[in-house]
Order: structure tokens, then C-alpha cells, then sequence
């Protein structure tokens, strides 16, 4: 019986726990996907301007140009800092292992890019290369942090195979569909597909014929970076929202589970707590019993 | 009524939207001005200040870094990474 108590109190403070960090991501996820919210405006603009440049100018641009040959491609892997959060981190990296797989079907090198220190863990701890990491920033990521990793992966795209730049890059996020269900999905960033992706303009909206200040050239030089950046700041930020979304209901699950054992053990305990007042009671019989007819 | 619809957008958010008589904001090759009628046009913007001139005649200044602005029928959409909108009092 003193066994049972002790469960019951080991729960007690495990559901607490679980409770608090339930209700933290719940309050946190309303604000990730207020930011993913509040990110569009500036991806629609950008992606706007980008397909009128692509599509009323012959530009060819070294972002969009595909390599004859790919060689070595990149992989950015987008997942969590911190555990505690289902199975999101796991999603992500098993879909980052499928499209691996696939790429050195392909006959191409697959350079990993990592950001959240659960994919750090992950290739640690199986002692893999990867090209380079971020973390620190998983349930709240910056558009400065997005423009790092879109910068060095840009300047890893140009660079020259010889040089170990890459040919492709491909990044893995969830995306977040709805509070239950987040999907981990994979993106080609590099070269550019201008129209694919939730922002492609309505088919009847029609764009105008644009002058630009001051070449068309060098607009895309300024927006192509801007639109890789936002892409990658779209994927950070959902995936930030999934997680907290993951770990909301991980959580919850998680409270739900110590409720059940409080019950089981509450159950149990008073069970033992039946058996050994019967058990007393029966020993006291038994005994004005034995008295009785021993006289 | 002549009018410019125009938008105000930074990476993490939109900073303003509403009606306005003029415009101006320095571009790579000079300062630029836009008024209703102009032709589209995308242009790469520098760091420097926004001007927005209102409909009631009120004058909003936004600082940028550097980010493009487009403008066609009427609607202006000006791009920025980060702007500082404390000058913009809405």
C-alpha cells in the first residue's frame, strides 16, 4: 500500500509537469501561427515580383539555371531543439533519410545542412558529416537566422563543385496544416521554381507589363535572395508552429496517461488498503475464536 | 478620387496600408517619386527613408533597409527586410 501511495504521488507530479508544458505550447502555438500569419504579406509581395520579372524578361540568373549535371546536393533539415514533442523531430529526419536515400539513388552526394539540435543529436550520435548547423531558435525563429542559412546555402550553390558548392539544394520541413495534423514536407529551393508553392498568383490575375529600375538584371539579383530567404523563413516559421503544435499534443496525451495511472494505482492502493482491514478483522475473529474454545 | 492604394511590408509583418497622394523612396539609381498613374514598375530600393504622403495630407516617414517596391495600377507594394515604423503614428 505504501508502495501504491508513493506511485500515485511520482504521477501526480509527473502530470503537473506535463500539464504546465500542455498549456505553455498551447499558448505559444497561437503566436507561431500568428507569425506565420503575419509572414505572408511580405512572401506573397516577393513572390509576386519574382514570377513578373521571370515571366516578362529572358533574365537567366544563376539561381534559377539548372546544372547540367548534380552532382552534390543539399539538404537542409529543419526539426526541433528540444524533445518532449511526439514524434515531429523523428518525422522530419525519417523523411530527411527517405529523400537522402533517393538523391544517392540518383547518383548524387547528399550534403546535410542542419538546423534544431535534435537533428545535431541525430548526426552526432551515428557520427555522420554534416556541412553545418543552427540551433538555439527552434519554437521562435528570427527572418535574420532564415537570411543566414539562405546566404550561406546561396554562396554553396554558386560556389563551384570543385570547391564543395552544391548543385541542388532541398530542404525538409513540416508543414503545418492544422492543429492536429502537421506534415513533414520536402522543398526544392535551388534553382528556382518560381511558381510552385502556396503563393503562386491567381491564373487570372494578370501582371502588367513592369518597367524596371534599374535593369531587370539586377532586380532579381536584389529579389532572388530576398525570395529564398522568405522561403526559408515560411518553412522555419511552420515548422516552428508544428512543433509546438506536436508538443502540445504530446503533452496532452502525456497528461492524459498519468491521469489514467492516478486512477489504476488510487484503485489498487484502496484495494490493499480493503485487504488488510479484512484480513485484520479476520485475524481478530479468528483469535476470540481460538480464546473461546480454549477455555 | 485619384488615389494610390499602397502597402507597407517588412518580413515579419505588414506595417502599414492605407491610401496615399504620393510617394517616395530612394532607389539604386535616385530618389523616386510616385504619383497616382504611374506606369508599373519594380524597382530595388536602398536604405533610406519612405515617404508616404496621405490622402488628409499627413506626411508618414518609415526607414528601410534595403527592399524593392512595385507598383502597378495604382497599387504600390514596398518591400522591406526590417523597416522602423516608430516614425509612423496610425
Amino acid at each position: 500500500m505504501r508502495v501504491y501511495r508513493q506511485r500515485i504521488r511520482a504521477v501526480q507530479a509527473t502530470k503537473k509537469i506535463t500539464r504546465a508544458m500542455e498549456l505553455i505550447a498551447a499558448s505559444r502555438v497561437v503566436k507561431a501561427r500568428q507569425r506565420v500569419a503575419e509572414s505572408t504579406p511580405y512572401a506573397r509581395a516577393v513572390t509576386r515580383a519574382v514570377s513578373a520579372v521571370a515571366t516578362f524578361s529572358n533574365v537567366d540568373h544563376p539561381l534559377t539555371t539548372e546544372h547540367p549535371q548534380v552532382r552534390r546536393a543539399a539538404m537542409v533539415v529543419i526539426t526541433s531543439d528540444r524533445g518532449l514533442a511526439g514524434a515531429y523531430s523523428s518525422a522530419v529526419l525519417k523523411e530527411s533519410e527517405r529523400l537522402a536515400e533517393l538523391l544517392r539513388g540518383e547518383g548524387k552526394e547528399v550534403t546535410p545542412y542542419l538546423v534544431g539540435r535534435k537533428a545535431v543529436g541525430f548526426y552526432k550520435f551515428r557520427r555522420r558529416e554534416y556541412a553545418h548547423e543552427w540551433s538555439g531558435f527552434s519554437d521562435s525563429p528570427k527572418y535574420e537566422v532564415a537570411r543566414e542559412i539562405g546566404e550561406r546555402i546561396t554562396d554553396d550553390f554558386i560556389k563551384e563543385y570543385d570547391l564543395g558548392g552544391v548543385d541542388e539544394v532541398h530542404v525538409v520541413f513540416t508543414r503545418f496544416v492544422s492543429m492536429v495534423t502537421q506534415e513533414p514536407e520536402v522543398i526544392r529551393l535551388l534553382p528556382l521554381e518560381v511558381v510552385e508553392g502556396t503563393e503562386a498568383p491567381d491564373p487570372d490575375d494578370v501582371l502588367p507589363l513592369y518597367e524596371f529600375e534599374p535593369s531587370a538584371e539586377e532586380v532579381l539579383d536584389a529579389l532572388l535572395p530576398k525570395y529564398v530567404t522568405s522561403r526559408l523563413f515560411n518553412a522555419l516559421l511552420q515548422s516552428a508552429a508544428s512543433e509546438l503544435a506536436a508538443r502540445q499534443r504530446a503533452m496532452k496525451s502525456a497528461t492524459d496517461n498519468a491521469e489514467e495511472l492516478i486512477r489504476k494505482y488510487t484503485r489498487l492502493a484502496n484495494q490493499s488498503r480493503q485487504a488488510e482491514i479484512t484480513q485484520e478483522i479476520s485475524e481478530i475473529v479468528g483469535g476470540v475464536e481460538a480464546l473461546a474454545s480454549a477455555k | 478620387m485619384s488615389k494610390l492604394h499602397v502597402e507597407l511590408v517588412a518580413a515579419d509583418r505588414k506595417v502599414w496600408e492605407g491610401d496615399a497622394k504620393q510617394i517616395s523612396a530612394r532607389t539604386i539609381d535616385g530618389e523616386l517619386g510616385i504619383l497616382q498613374g504611374h506606369t508599373p514598375l519594380l524597382g530595388v530600393l536602398v536604405s533610406g527613408d519612405v515617404r508616404i504622403e496621405t490622402m488628409s495630407g499627413q506626411i508618414h516617414t518609415a526607414t528601410i533597409d534595403s527592399g524593392f517596391l512595385s507598383v502597378d495600377h495604382d497599387r504600390v507594394t514596398i518591400v522591406a527586410e526590417a523597416v522602423d515604423a516608430s516614425r509612423i503614428n496610425s
